[in-house]
């Protein structure tokens, strides 16, 4: 009964935050400093852990991989593969769910146990549109951020190989151009949108609505990680179903 | 002018105000007290708009608030000026900023202009030179202070504070109190507060209204508070040992 109504009451969130928007004079600030705190402040994050999960994969996949069956290209192209499926849009985004996620609940969860929401309200803003929506905008840069991970999850992927010894620089690239289908490149990226969108929404929601103190922003920023991980979860099946089923 | 008719708010089958009828006056201090747990947040936040009474009428210069459209509602709001409990300031943003917000929001007017009214209006709190503090960088007394600002920058007609002395030493609140009281008079306004502090009462209740259990009990002025008949009252009032021997005193002459 509580879920069913958590997902009304998301929807209505969501509604609500297309009403009588903030000027956009106001709205301008907002969206630049929502931009940096969450997508300019997780490049950091992201390039690290792409280039050192790209470099594992790669060792993981060469070691399982030895033999003379195999091609030597096989390594680059299977790099190539699990990055732009899985590693880049989903792994990333259960990583952000934890980084931005956690700081969007928290950021919204002392506003409201501070009074700053009802400050917002009493004004006669919409409370809603003023936090939320600029991080909806702001998370359209997230395919992006989507980008750089593939780029580097695939360098560090090569760096490992090469200089590992596992194969030549020439296998790897030739695996990375080997049976290249573009639609991955946009599945991945519609994948990435509609994780942006969970990623700004859903943590919104738990920090917007929690009641209690700061012991309760912590507890809605645990809840936050996890309804934000299950929604990409569930949401990357449909989707892959959907666009490559 | 506000009129209050008939309020009544329960959650949860739990009866939190039930029937309340009262005026607050333009140019007027007025006062709701109670005890912890009489209603008065509740109350307040049903005159602001931030609870939905299930009952009855809040009439804001003959406009009743239900039965205004959106887009009236906003444009009411955005002339109330509203002090919460612990300030509330949005701590992200300097005082100044802080102030220069509610402008921000619903005027359209230069950035230098915008700034000399928050300047006036620091000026007014005796916080000036203190524009680019953060609220965290604030005493107590100060982030109250930049809320007042905050709250009055715009002209407000009617000024709601839930509290304000609350947390803040003897000194410092009769200061905030007067302040209140200064500002309603100069800018003849309707000012509400919330408070259970006696001494607030004395300096600057020119309208009581007490609550208990989510009843009016009593309403009256600050004068016939010491004189009234009312159990309620009394038990409140004196509830302090200052105001037993004030008593005490008053009986023996």
């Amino acid at each position: 009964m509580s879920f069913l109504h958590n997902i009304g009451l998301y929807i209505i969130m969501l509604q609500k935050m297309f009403h009588k928007p903030t000027k956009w004079k106001v709205m301008k600030e907002l969206i630049l400093k929502d931009t940096e705190d969450t997508v300019v402040n997780s490049l950091g994050i992201i390039s690290f852990v792409s280039f050192f999960i790209g470099g594992v994969i790669t060792i993981q996949l060469a070691l399982s991989t030895t033999g003379s069956f195999y091609p030597d290209y096989l390594v680059g192209y299977a790099t190539r593969e699990t990055i732009i499926l899985e590693f880049a849009p989903t792994i990333i985004s259960i990583i952000m769910a934890g980084k931005v996620g956690s700081f969007i609940t928290s950021s919204i969860g002392s506003m409201r146990v501070t009074e700053q929401i009802d400050a917002l309200e009493v004004m006669g803003i919409n409370s809603i549109n003023y936090l939320v929506f600029p991080k909806v905008i702001a998370l359209l840069l997230y395919p992006f951020l989507i980008s750089i991970a593939m780029f580097l999850g695939i360098l560090g992927g090569m760096t490992a190989c090469v200089y590992g010894g596992y194969s030549t620089m020439s296998a790897f690239i030739e695996g990375i151009q080997t049976d290249f289908i573009p639609f991955h490149m946009t599945y991945a990226f519609i994948k990435s949108i509609v994780f942006a969108f969970i990623l700004a929404t859903v943590p919104s929601f738990h920090g917007y609505y929690m009641k209690g103190g700061a012991l309760e922003v912590g507890k809605a920023s645990t809840k936050s990680f996890i309804w934000t991980s299950v929604s990409i979860i569930i949401f990357n099946f449909l989707i892959t179903q959907m666009l490559l089923g | 002018m506000i009129k209050v008719k008939n309020i009544s708010k329960s959650f949860d089958e739990k009866t939190v105000l039930n029937g309340i009828s009262c005026e607050f006056e333009k140019g007027e201090t007025s006062l709701i007290i109670g005890q912890t747990g009489s209603g008065k947040t509740v109350f307040l936040k049903c005159l602001l708009g931030l609870h939905k009474h299930d009952t009855g009428k809040i009439i804001f210069n003959d406009r009743d608030f239900e039965k205004m459209n959106e887009s009236q509602k906003m444009e009411l709001k955005s002339r109330i000026g509203t002090v919460f409990q612990g300030s509330a300031l949005f701590d992200s943003m300097t005082i100044e900023e802080n102030v220069m917000f509610p402008l921000k929001m619903f005027k359209n007017i230069p950035f230098d202009e915008m700034l000399d009214k928050v300047n006036l209006v620091l000026k007014r709190v005796e916080l000036e030179n203190s524009n680019k503090k953060m609220p965290s960088e604030a005493s107590g007394g100060m982030q109250k202070r930049v809320a007042i600002a905050r709250a009055i920058v715009n002209n407000p007609d009617y000024l709601f504070c839930d509290e304000p002395n609350s947390g803040l030493d003897p000194k410092t609140a009769i200061v905030i109190d007067n302040l209140i009281k200064e500002i309603t008079e100069e800018r003849n306004i309707t000012t509400i507060i919330n408070s259970h502090d006696m001494n607030s009462v004395m300096e600057i209740g020119e309208k009581i209204v007490f609550l208990k259990n989510g009843i009016l009990e009593w309403e009256g002025s600050k004068s016939n508070i010491f004189k009234t008949d009312n159990q309620a009252v009394t038990d409140f009032v004196y509830s302090s040992n200052l105001y037993k021997k004030v008593r005490k005193m008053y009986q023996k002459k």
